[in-house]
Formats: structure tokens, sequence, C-alpha cells
């Protein structure tokens, strides 16, 4: 990966919780038009990557958006770029789908006093309902969605903010197969628009395999191997990290289906 | 599937506002002595553009004016004051069972209090001063300290360990208030003031006081509506919209101790009316804080109207304290609240 095209650039990033080093002296950058796959066995430090990049945690290093260190950025200036899906979605009160989806647009709120409106607002809203299918559900409490609705329901909310960079935590962690379909779907869409990345965690490699661009493998913080996705999904790197013959079990796995 | 509006408008405003204003004269008419609506309008109006007093009304002047009637606005005042707070927090912290007195803040702004008085901390030129610094500042510092404490021991605030935490934190200050009374003696009101609160003997300062704390720092907090929805989603979810997480929750988390700690100094702790009161209204208008909030506000003021109705009545002519009020219809609130979001998951 180039250095100069980087939309996305970490560097030298480590993380600690107590004296326990969950990311090792991780870097990596990403381009526009790239899906990188972060990969690893459990433990590998991949949330703890994205919980910092976007700003959940402490850490040490740096992580930039083009070229602007994004520790020193303006939350609301840093929501207009990045996207995040978080893991955890258990919503406290029932406030109405539409409600959720219309927070998205919080980074483009005019302030106080301002003459500022925000112009495109209803426009993306109603094109991220349209294009996550949540429009039969908008007055429908979110506490009554399944798991699949309200996946749904952030991902309509990522859409509306309209950042240029998603960071996905495990996005169908939970997830019926048709909803795993639908989400990578509607991200690789999302993708095929001019200037936009997405980084991901993935537990599923055949998910990874199938959409990535770009892979990361991880293994207790530290990078194994980088590059294309072909490059680093490879039998004897796979193998060799996950501690088994990755290629043979998925090979059995899905001749059950023949 | 109702549909909801952003935030609270005229008719809303208006609808709260008549509510309020007939609750708060039902609670001017009736107490140990009844006195006749006519009578009360007539003194109002003596005491606004002066004149003289018939002598007909003159006993029921004196106890509407100088008695009951700064004791009701003061009532109302530390009612809307304390569901503002309970509200905000349960936004914040994502937690229907957040409030004053469910984390221990109030007995931490209490703690503050009775130091102040028993030492004799005084800001010169304030009357209250130093007793209302000191309860502020310990309401913070025991929001801080919880807090801290509660994300140390589990990041995602769960309501068992919050209301752990709450529990201990009560009983620990509750003693040190003890400790400090018995030492201090006369000086600083009984146990029971502090514990259960009371606005009896509330004066028109007290609720100047109230009135600005309320217009300051609960300005404060409606500003920051559109920020709780965020957090009330979750702290991540308000992180990832652009909410500044950081900065919000300090100006909220002590906007609530300075509500909190000015409540505490003129009524001692009532517990359990930001709990129970942002709940129910919640149940109304929805968990918007745009509306919610506000609405808080108002039914917040007439429940601990109506709570102070039923401390004055009761046992008349004896004056209940009014956290006995509260807190029994608050606890029993708070099992249904408890019981039900349990059932949910």
């Amino acid at each position: 990966m180039k250095q100069d095209n980087a939309m996305l650039r970490v560097d030298d990033l480590t993380v600690r919780y107590g004296s326990h080093v969950t990311v090792d002296h991780v870097s990596f950058s990403v381009e526009p038009g790239q899906w990188l796959m972060i990969i690893g066995p459990n433990g590998a430090g991949k949330s703890t990557i994205i919980n910092a990049i976007s700003q959940g945690i402490k850490y040490e290093g740096n992580c930039y958006y083009e070229g602007r260190d994004l520790a020193k950025c303006k939350p609301r200036e840093r929501a207009r770029d990045l996207g995040v899906l978080s893991q955890n979605h258990f919503v406290g009160y029932d406030f109405t789908v539409e409600e959720v989806i219309r927070m998205g647009r919080y980074a483009y709120a005019p302030k106080m006093f301002s003459q500022e409106r925000d112009k495109d607002g209803t426009a993306l809203v109603e094109a991220a309902i349209e294009k996550t299918g949540m429009e039969p559900y908008l007055k429908q409490s979110v506490l009554t969605l399944s798991g699949g609705e309200l996946q749904r329901t952030f991902l309509a909310q990522l859409f509306a903010q309209n950042p240029r960079l998603l960071l996905l935590d495990e996005p169908t962690n939970h997830l019926d197969l048709i909803y795993q379909k639908q989400t990578f779907a509607l991200i690789n869409e999302w993708l095929k628009e001019e200037g936009r990345a997405v980084v991901s965690v993935v537990h599923d490699l055949s998910l990874a395999k199938a959409y990535g661009t770009h892979a990361m493998l991880m293994q207790k913080g530290r990078v194994q191997a980088m590059g294309t996705i072909e490059d680093v999904m490879n039998p004897e790197l796979l193998n060799a990290t996950y501690n088994m013959d990755v290629y043979q079990w998925m090979g059995e796995m899905y001749s059950q289906w023949k | 599937m109702k549909r909801r509006a952003d935030g609270f408008g005229i008719t809303e405003y208006l609808v709260f506002t008549v509510i309020t204003a007939a609750v708060f004269m039902v609670c001017t008419c009736v107490g140990s002595v009844n006195i006749a609506l006519s009578d009360v309008i007539e003194s109002l109006r003596l005491a606004l553009n002066g004149g003289e007093i018939p002598a007909a009304i003159y006993g029921t002047y004196n106890i509407l004016i100088r008695v009951r009637l700064p004791r009701v606005i003061c009532v109302a005042l530390v009612g809307a004051a304390l569901s503002l707070a309970g509200g905000a927090m349960q936004g914040l912290l994502k937690n229907p069972l957040a409030d004053g007195s469910t984390l221990g803040v109030s007995s931490g702004a209490s703690l503050g209090a009775v130091i102040a008085i028993a030492f004799g901390i005084q800001i010169p030129g304030l009357a209250m001063g130093g007793t209302m610094v000191m309860a502020i500042a310990f309401a913070f510092l025991s929001l801080l300290l919880i807090l801290s404490l509660a994300y140390k021991l589990d990041a995602t605030l769960s309501t068992s360990t919050i209301i752990l935490i709450g529990v201990i934190y009560s009983m620990f200050t509750s003693s040190l208030i003890n400790l400090v009374i018995t030492f201090a003696g006369e000086k600083v009101r009984n146990i029971t003031f502090w514990t259960m609160g009371s606005l009896q003997g509330s004066t028109y300062t007290n609720a100047l006081v109230m009135f600005g704390a309320l217009l300051v720092f609960g300005g404060l907090i409606l500003l920051k509506a559109g920020e709780l929805n965020a957090f009330a989603v979750g702290e991540d979810n308000a992180r990832n919209v652009g909410v500044d997480v950081k900065t919000v929750k300090m100006i909220v988390l002590i906007s609530i101790s300075a509500l909190i700690g000015v409540c505490v100094s003129i009524g001692g702790t009532i517990g359990f009316v930001g709990l129970v009161t942002p709940h129910m209204t919640r149940m109304v208008v929805g968990p918007n804080h745009k509306k919610l909030l506000p609405a808080s506000m108002f039914s917040g003021a007439c429940f601990l109207m109506l709570s102070d109705l039923a401390a004055r009545i009761l046992l008349r002519p004896l004056d209940l304290p009014i956290g006995v009020i509260t807190s029994f219809i608050g606890s029993l609130a708070f099992i249904a609240i408890f019981y039900s979001s349990r059932k949910g998951k």
C-alpha cells in the first residue's frame, strides 16, 4: 500500500489495558476504493483497532484521516468523514426507528445562532431509509425490532451520516444468513461510489474473502500479514495463525452442500 | 406507531402550564387551614399591588403570603429541578433507574451541606452560600467518584452495578452525616431533614436562588437535549454521530450536581422525584429529550407539589417530611421499572 494516496493512515498504534498489550505497534493505511478486512482469531485485538481509530479508547501512536490527526479533530468534523458501526446495539429507550436514523445528521445540525441549514439532510435520510428498506418500520419503536432490523436501522443512520470511510466492527455478528447477505451487499453497493473506503473486522473468513479487496491478518495484537486479499488469505499464513488447517476445514464445510 | 414531533411545541407548553398552574392553586388553597380561592386571589393581588389588608382576611393573608406561598413555590421549583436532573442523568447513562437518590448523589450533597453548617463554612454576603457551594461540590465529587468506580467495575454501567454502588455510597455518606451531626449538635438541623427532606419554612430567597439555578443549569441541560438523545441510544452511538462526548458529559454532570446541590441545601434529600417523574413523563411524550426534559420539569413540579400537599394534610396538623411521601411512591415505582426492564430482556 502506498502512503501518499492514503485516506486513513494508522501509524504505530499501541493499545494497553493495564499491563496487557492488546494492540502492539500496528501500522497500516487504506486508500479510496479499498475494503480492508481485519481478520484473525479471538483476542487478536481487531475490534480494539476500530475502537482506537474511532477515538473510543486511549492509545499510543497516531491515526490520520487524509493527513489530519483524528485525535485532534473536532468530533463533529470527524463524524462527517468517519462512520462507525459498533458491535453493541442495545438501545435503552423506545425511540422510533426514524428518530435513531435522523441522529446520523447530528454532525451537520446547525449550531445555535448559525444561519446555516442542513440542506442535504432530508434527501440523505430518505435515501438511507430507501437503501436499507426501513420505510415500513419508521414509526416503530426500536425496542420491538429484531437483531437484523436493528442492524439495518444503524446502517441507515450511518448512510444518513454520509461519511467517506466506514469502520465496521463485526457488522453481521449474531445476524441470520439473509441479513448477513443484505448487510454486505449494502456496504458493497455503498463502496462503489468514488472516494469511499471500508475497514471492517470480520470473523467469517468466507465473507472476508468474498467482499474484501485487502486484508490484515492479526494474532495477539500483532500484524501477521497485510496486503491484497489473495496474498493474505493463503493456506500457509491462515493455517499458522489460526493454528489449524483452515482451507481443509472450509472445504469440508462447503462440500456438505454439494 | 404514533408520530412524535421533534420539539416541545406551544400547545404542549400551554397544556403543561395550565395543569401546573391548576395544581399550584390547589396547593395554595388546601392545607392545615383551607383558604377559599377568592381569598387567595385577593391576597395575591394585595401582595403584588400593596394596599390595606382588610381585617377579615388578615389571618389568612399572613398564612398564605408569609408561609404557604413561598413553600409551594419552592416545592414546585425543587420538583422541576430534581426531575430535570433525573431525566438528564437517565439519558446520559442510558439507564432509567439513574437518579440523584439512587446513585447517592443527594446524600453526597447532604454531607457537604452538613459539613459546611457544622464547621461554619460561609461565604460573606451570601446567606446560604457556603452550604450551597459545599453541597454542589460534594454532589459533583460524589458523581465523579460513583461513576468512575462504576466504569472501573463494569464499562457498560449496568443497572445492578450503578444501584449497588449507589446504595453503598449512600450508606457511607449517611454514616458520615450522622457522625458530623452528633458532634455538631444544635447547629445542624436534625437528621430527618437530611435523609427525608422538608420544605417547611422555605423563604422567597430560597425560591429565588432555586429559580436562578434552574435558569442557568437547567438551561444548560436543555441546550444539550439533542446530545442526550444520542447518549440515550448509547455512548458509542453519541461518539459515532459526532457528539463531543467528554465535554457534553462534563457540562451535564456539573449541571446535574449544581441542581441537586441547590435542592439539597434548600430542602434536604427528597428521594426518587428524579426517578418517578421522568419515567412517567417518558411514557406520555416518548424518549426524545427535546420534549421529555421540558415536560419532566412541569410534571416534576406537579408531582412534588402534590406530594408536599399530602405531607401537609395527611396527618393534619402534623407536617410529614416530604421524602416520606416521595420515597413511598418512588420505591414502588422503582420496583415496577426494574421489574419491567428485567422482563424485557
